[in-house]
Formats: C-alpha cells, sequence, structure tokens
C-alpha cells in the first residue's frame, strides 16, 4: 500500500453536499477494536457502496452511522444531524439480519415499517399494496409473512424500507440470498432510487455489485477503511495491464519488455509502462516479435482492492462471494 | 451544520411506543395467548376450589370425633340425656356422645385398651359415674373437653330441670376491632389478587421481545425509535392486554354473582355486598388500586423485559423466569407481612423498596385514611419505572446490539467449552 492509502478521497468538490460524513469513528466491544478509525464521505444521490469481507467492520459502521450504536470515538453525521435517530423519518434501513412478524399481512408489515418511520398506518398500507402490485407481488399482499417464499418476503422487507420514501437509503448485504434474477432488478431499483435523488450506501462482499451499481466506494478490512472514494480512482491507481500475444518466442523484442512480465500459455501480461503504448510498440516492430494480438486492459475494482486490502482480505472476499454474482 | 432536529424528522418516544404498543396489542389479542391468559387464572382457581372440596370432604370424615360412654346403663342414659338437653344451647362446643358399653354390675372396664383399638371416631372414653367421671384421652382432647364433661355429668345429676333463661341479641354493622380486623382483610385479598394479576403479567413480558429476536426486526426497530420507546411501547401493549382481560374477568364473575344470583356462601362465606370499608373508602380505593396495579405492572414489567431482553431464547427466558417468580412472590410475602406492623420499619422498607412499594401502598389504603403518602408513593414508583425502563434499554443496546469479532476472553471461554470433534 501506498502512502495515499488510508485517506478519504474527498467528495466534495463534487459539488453535492454529503448525506453521510464519518470522521475517526471508532468502536470497541469488550476491549476488542471492531472499528478503528473510520473516515467516510457520502454525497446526496450517490450509490455508495461498502465493500469488504466477513467482519471487516461493515455492519457496525452502519449501525454507527443509523445510530443504533454510538462510536465511542469520532464523529458521524447524516442529513446534517449528529443524532441520526433525529432524522429517522428520511432514513430507510435493510439489516442484514432479514425479519418480519411471521403473523402480520404483506402489507400490513410493510406499512408497520413504514409507521416506525411516522408513515400513518392508512397511507403506508395504502402504498404496501401498490409497492406489491408494481413488484409483482400484488397477488401477495394479503397473504402472512410465514406464507411467503423467502425471496419474496425479502422483496417485502425492501419495500418496507422504501415505503416512506426516504432521502437516505441504508442497506446491508441487501443482495444475500437473492438469486441472479433478482439481483439484477434490485440493481435495477437502487438505481432508480439514485435517479430520484435518494441516497444509496449498502455493504457488500461482491465485487461485480459495488463495481456496476457505485460511482464511490469505501473499502473496509480489519475495521480500518484504507480507501474512500470513486471507483475509478481507486482502478486507476493500479497501471492499465497490457496483454501481448506474438509470433516468435524470443527475439530482441523481449528486452522492450519490462523486468515483471508474465508469460501465461500465449500471452505476455505486463502493467503499461510510464512512457506509454508508443515506444513500446516500436520496440516490439522493430524487435521482430511479430505481434498477432495486443490489448491494453484497464485494471478492474477487484484488481484495485487486492491492491489497496492485500491478498488476504481480497480471498476472504472471494470466500464469502456467491458465484453467480462475481 | 446544526445537529437540530428538522421538525418532524421522527416520531417522539411517545408516538414510537403507541406504534409498538398498537401492533403488540393487535398481535396479542388476536392471538391463542390471550385465551390462555384469559384461563389462567382460571387454573389456580379451579385447582384450589377442587383442592378445598377434597379437603373439606377428608375434614367432614374426620372432624367429628366422639366421646365413648362406658358406665353402668342408668349412667349411660342420664348422660346422654344430659347431652341431649345442653346441645341446642351450646351448640357445636358440646361433645358428641355415643354409648360405648353398659356395664354390668362389678364389671371392669379398660378404656386405655379400647382407646387403642381403632373403631368410629372414638377420641375419648368416659367412665366411671356422673358424681365421678374419668375421661380417657390424649392431653389436648382432656383438656378440651373436661369443662363439657363436667357440665353434662352435673346436668345429668341435677333433680330439678334448670332454665335457661334466652339472651337478647343487638347487631351492630361493626366494632372498632371488627373494622380493624375487616381492613386487613380487604388489604390482604387485593394484595393477592394484585400479586396473582402482576406475576400472569409479568411472565409474559419477560418473553415479549423474544418474537422480535427470533424473527430479527429488533435491529430495524432499533434504528427506527429508541429503545426506551420499544421498551414502553411493549409494556403498554400488555398493560391494555390486561386491562381487556380484567374487565372479561370482572364481568364474568361479577354476571355469575349478580345474574345467576350466587349466595355469598358459595364464595367461601365472602360476602361481596358487606365489605368492610377501606380507609381511603371505595371509590379512592378502588381509584388507588387501578393506579396501584398499573404502577405495580410497570416497575416489576420493566425489570422482567429488561431480564427478558437480554436473553437470547426461549429457553433462556424460562431458565431466567422461576428466579424471577421466586422473587416476585417474596416481595408480595414482605408487603404482607408488613400488614402487621403499620407504620413500623418492615412497612416503611416495603414502602421505599421500589418493587414492594405498590403492594405496600395499596394495604395502606385499606388500612389508614391519609392520603398524601400516597401522592408521593406514586412519584417515586413513577421515578423508578423510569429509571428501569431507561436502564434496561440501556443495557439493551450496549449488551444486545453488537456485532463484529467477539472478545478474546470470550472465544477463548467458548474455545474451552466447545466439545472436541475427531
Amino acid at each position: 500500500m501506498d502512502a495515499a492509502l488510508g485517506q478519504v478521497e474527498s467528495t466534495r468538490n463534487v459539488g453535492r453536499p454529503l448525506a453521510i460524513e464519518a470522521r475517526g469513528v471508532v468502536k470497541r466491544f469488550d476491549g476488542t477494536l471492531a472499528v478503528a478509525g473510520i473516515d467516510l464521505e457520502v454525497p446526496e444521490g450517490a450509490i455508495y457502496g461498502v465493500l469488504g469481507p466477513n467482519g471487516a467492520g461493515k455492519t457496525t459502521m452502519l449501525r454507527m452511522l443509523l445510530g443504533i450504536i454510538d462510536p465511542d470515538e469520532g464523529t458521524r453525521r447524516v442529513l446534517g444531524h449528529d443524532r441520526p435517530r433525529d432524522v429517522a423519518r428520511l432514513i430507510g434501513y435493510l439489516p442484514e439480519e432479514r425479519g418480519l412478524y411471521p403473523s402480520m399481512k404483506a402489507y400490513e408489515a410493510i406499512a408497520f415499517l413504514g409507521a416506525l418511520r411516522g408513515l400513518p398506518l392508512k397511507v403506508g398500507r395504502q402504498r404496501g399494496r401498490e409497492l406489491m402490485e408494481n413488484h409483482g407481488l400484488g397477488y401477495a399482499a394479503e397473504r402472512q409473512i410465514r406464507q411467503l417464499s423467502k425471496g419474496m418476503a425479502q422483496t417485502v422487507q425492501l419495500l418496507g424500507t422504501l415505503v416512506h420514501e426516504p432521502k437516505v437509503v441504508v442497506l446491508d448485504e441487501p443482495f444475500a440470498g437473492l438469486d441472479a434474477f433478482n439481483q439484477g432488478k434490485l440493481e435495477n431499483l437502487l438505481r432508480s432510487l439514485a435517479d430520484n435523488g435518494a441516497t444509496v450506501i449498502f455493504s457488500t462482499h461482491v465485487i461485480a455489485h459495488a463495481e456496476r451499481l457505485c460511482e464511490n466506494v469505501a473499502i473496509i478490512a480489519g475495521g480500518k477503511v484504507p480507501y474512500a472514494g470513486s471507483v475509478d480512482v481507486a482502478r486507476d491507481r493500479i497501471p492499465a495491464q497490457v496483454r501481448l500475444e506474438t509470433a516468435r518466442n524470443d527475439g530482441p523484442w523481449r528486452a522492450a519488455l519490462p523486468a515483471d512480465a508474465r508469460h501465461e500459455g500465449a500471452f505476455w501480461y505486463f502493467p503499461l509502462p510510464d512512457s506509454g503504448i508508443e515506444p513500446l510498440l516500436r520496440a516490439l516492430i522493430e524487435g521482430d516479435a511479430g505481434i498477432l494480438s495486443l490489448s491494453i486492459e484497464r485494471a478492474g475494482l477487484h484488481d484495485a482492492f487486492v491492491s489497496i486490502a492485500g491478498e488476504a482480505a481480497a480471498k476472504a472476499l472471494e470466500e464469502h462471494s456467491p458465484a453467480e454474482a462475481r | 451544520m446544526s445537529g437540530e432536529a428538522t421538525p418532524k424528522s421522527r416520531l417522539s418516544l411517545w408516538q414510537a411506543a403507541w406504534v409498538i404498543a398498537r401492533r403488540d396489542f393487535v398481535a396479542i389479542l388476536f392471538s391463542r395467548y390471550f385465551i390462555f391468559f384469559l384461563l389462567g387464572p382460571l387454573f389456580p382457581l379451579v385447582i384450589g376450589t377442587l383442592a378445598a372440596g377434597v379437603g373439606q370432604r377428608v375434614d367432614d370424615a374426620t372432624a367429628q370425633t366422639d366421646i365413648a360412654v362406658a358406665m353402668a346403663p342408668a349412667d349411660v342414659d342420664a348422660m346422654l340425656r344430659a347431652q341431649g338437653a345442653l346441645q341446642p344451647t351450646l351448640g357445636p362446643t358440646l361433645p358428641h356422645m355415643v354409648v360405648l358399653r353398659r356395664l354390668a354390675p362389678g364389671e371392669r372396664f379398660d378404656a386405655r385398651a379400647a382407646l387403642s383399638r381403632p373403631r368410629g371416631n372414638i377420641a375419648a372414653v368416659l367412665t366411671g359415674t356422673p358424681a365421678h367421671p374419668v375421661l380417657t384421652a390424649t392431653a389436648r382432647r382432656a383438656e378440651e373437653w373436661k369443662g363439657a364433661v363436667s357440665l353434662i355429668a352435673a346436668r345429668a345429676l341435677a333433680k330439678d330441670e334448670p332454665v335457661y333463661p334466652g339472651v337478647q341479641t343487638v347487631g351492630v354493622k361493626s366494632s372498632g376491632a371488627s373494622q380493624r380486623v375487616g381492613r386487613v382483610h380487604t388489604a390482604q385479598v387485593s394484595l393477592t389478587l394484585l400479586f396473582i394479576v402482576t406475576i400472569f403479567l409479568t411472565g409474559m413480558v419477560m418473553s415479549t421481545l423474544i418474537e422480535e429476536k427470533a424473527n430479527k426486526i429488533i435491529e430495524i426497530l432499533a434504528a427506527a425509535i429508541p429503545v426506551d420507546a420499544l421498551f414502553f411501547g411493549k409494556l403498554f401493549a400488555m398493560f391494555l392486554v390486561s386491562m381487556v382481560g380484567i374487565t372479561v374477568w370482572v364481568t364474568a364473575i361479577g354476571g355469575l354473582i349478580e345474574l345467576a344470583g350466587m349466595n355469598p356462601a358459595m364464595l367461601g362465606g365472602f360476602d361481596v355486598h358487606n365489605l368492610p370499608t377501606p380507609g381511603v373508602g371505595w371509590p379512592l380505593y378502588l381509584g388507588l388500586a387501578v393506579i396501584y396495579f398499573t404502577m405495580n405492572y410497570l416497575v416489576i414489567g420493566s425489570v422482567f423485559l429488561t431480564i427478558g431482553s437480554i436473553a437470547a431464547t426461549v429457553r433462556e427466558v424460562q431458565t431466567l423466569s422461576m428466579p424471577a417468580t421466586m422473587a416476585q412472590i417474596v416481595v408480595f410475602f414482605v408487603a404482607t407481612l408488613a400488614l402487621v406492623d403499620p407504620g413500623g420499619p418492615l412497612e416503611v422498607v416495603a414502602i421505599l423498596f421500589p418493587l414492594s412499594s405498590p403492594y405496600a401502598m395499596l394495604a395502606r389504603a385499606a388500612i389508614e385514611d391519609s392520603l398524601w403518602p400516597h401522592l408521593l408513593a406514586i412519584g417515586w414508583q413513577a421515578l423508578w419505572v423510569v429509571l428501569f425502563i431507561r436502564g434496561g434499554a440501556s443495557l439493551f443496546r450496549r449488551k444486545v446490539m453488537k456485532s463484529g469479532p467477539q472478545p478474546l476472553k470470550l472465544r477463548r471461554r467458548d474455545r474451552r467449552a466447545a466439545p472436541e470433534v475427531a
């Protein structure tokens, strides 16, 4: 990790006010450091991903941002308020451990979750039915939660999270337990929320979701945030990779390759030299490499994660990622 | 940026508590638990009635004990006549007499041997003559009956029929002593009812948060509303349920008594129309009973709710409920014991200790007529309700709402406790 790691790349220059802000947030449980001084800035209207393996401190951090637990040190602000519960009506929260009252009817459950956030019960019931209808679950509105499938119950809970039209939506591992089809639907829903001005912050250990959805991410590992900022900047921290296929295995052109070039199968892989592509091409042509193909591949978020959080964290992340989402 | 809340950007404590209370109230009222709650008091009542009935029958079968007379035939007849003549005047205080043996002249009779043989309900043997009666019995029985036997013997020897003048009686509703005793009885009955109702409720309160934990709703609630509001809401819901329950019970019992014309004798001589007036008078006493029931429920309920909230499973709640119930019984006993020493140190302790304070004050309302101590006591109890709920909520947030890696010492302990896998 280089010297820039551990710093928050300021998003103020984007020009949007901050929906969520955390400074030096620390949390200990019985002497164990769960979160070790986290800084975070989430602009209004952004889809913000918190990326990290299980046990990294994602849930603890989100709980602190929501005011469920208080930090031992540091400050956090949600919509400009030091006490997040003061703006509880403007927040929607989907916890990692999903749960609803099993005997409640589906639309009632949505209305109840809205009522907790100040939405009148009558309005909540009406919106509950409408939301279920809009999501293709209208036929199940009168069913008890215990009569729904796990995926349907999960959708009902998500709708309950959104029924009061929150300005900030906090989702803890929202893709967990969903099949690929529903993951896609959820991605679309999150995009539409952001398009309508809501700020969405979600935690995940599936890099692909963050890469597809987020403008900004925070990478969290071991209770620390070694990187928080734009996805593009994170990817740009790693030089683009050159993939080269040549007709000849050896020759003077080999001197043009950097010392850390890897040869895998028919291809050579190495970082794009600081001098750029043109001098490299010239050297390969003059060295009679017989270029069959050459491509420059921009680093992915996964590469950035490995570079920032380390191999161990990346491995832990992959171990918990569902195969279809990678 | 200011830390001030935007107007109406969150629910107030009471609004949030109402959301919880409304949900819980409806959920409990339309669940089978409410049926059990309604029927709950019937179980001890039915068992108590059955036990009392069985006990009464056993008692009836063994209660009447006789004095067996073994004398000369003329003496036996004289003694039985005398007993019969005295019976209408002296009533049940006079022992019952049966003939054991009419002795032939010169016949000796072994009263000890006769008593040692189990025969009927013979508790004593009377031998000798009316002029010199000999009563053979256990020391307690002999002491109890020797006066009566002497009276019967004297009546058997008397040549003239004595005249027993009739006594004119003038009834009054109460005396100083009977009023005091009556008020103590009122206090005892009130405390017992308060205890029974509370013990049913607190048992349910203890497990009330288990549903949220089991169904993992607790985090959603904790994120949206203050934990204090959650606790208040839970307590209010159960309180409302109890009010419905009590209304049903009172209506049912009142209906039985009034509509079915139940005789007070059927209630074990407990005449509801002639209950002794409590110290503060009936209207105030009933009002105070409602208030102290509420305070008792809130004080004990808040403690039990906290204990239950820390438990992770139904099994843990069951484990905790036994000592908690025992503690409630101890509190009830202390408050009841304080009745024997009004104004004494025990009553003061019972009034000051928040868990027994409602009991002790309700008893006090039955006996004493002063009102100002009740205002102080209600304030004192309300303060403890707030303290218990605040403390419970804080404990709940610290102990339950945490995630992340377990502390090292816990992990070590778990490892030690964990069974080894081959």
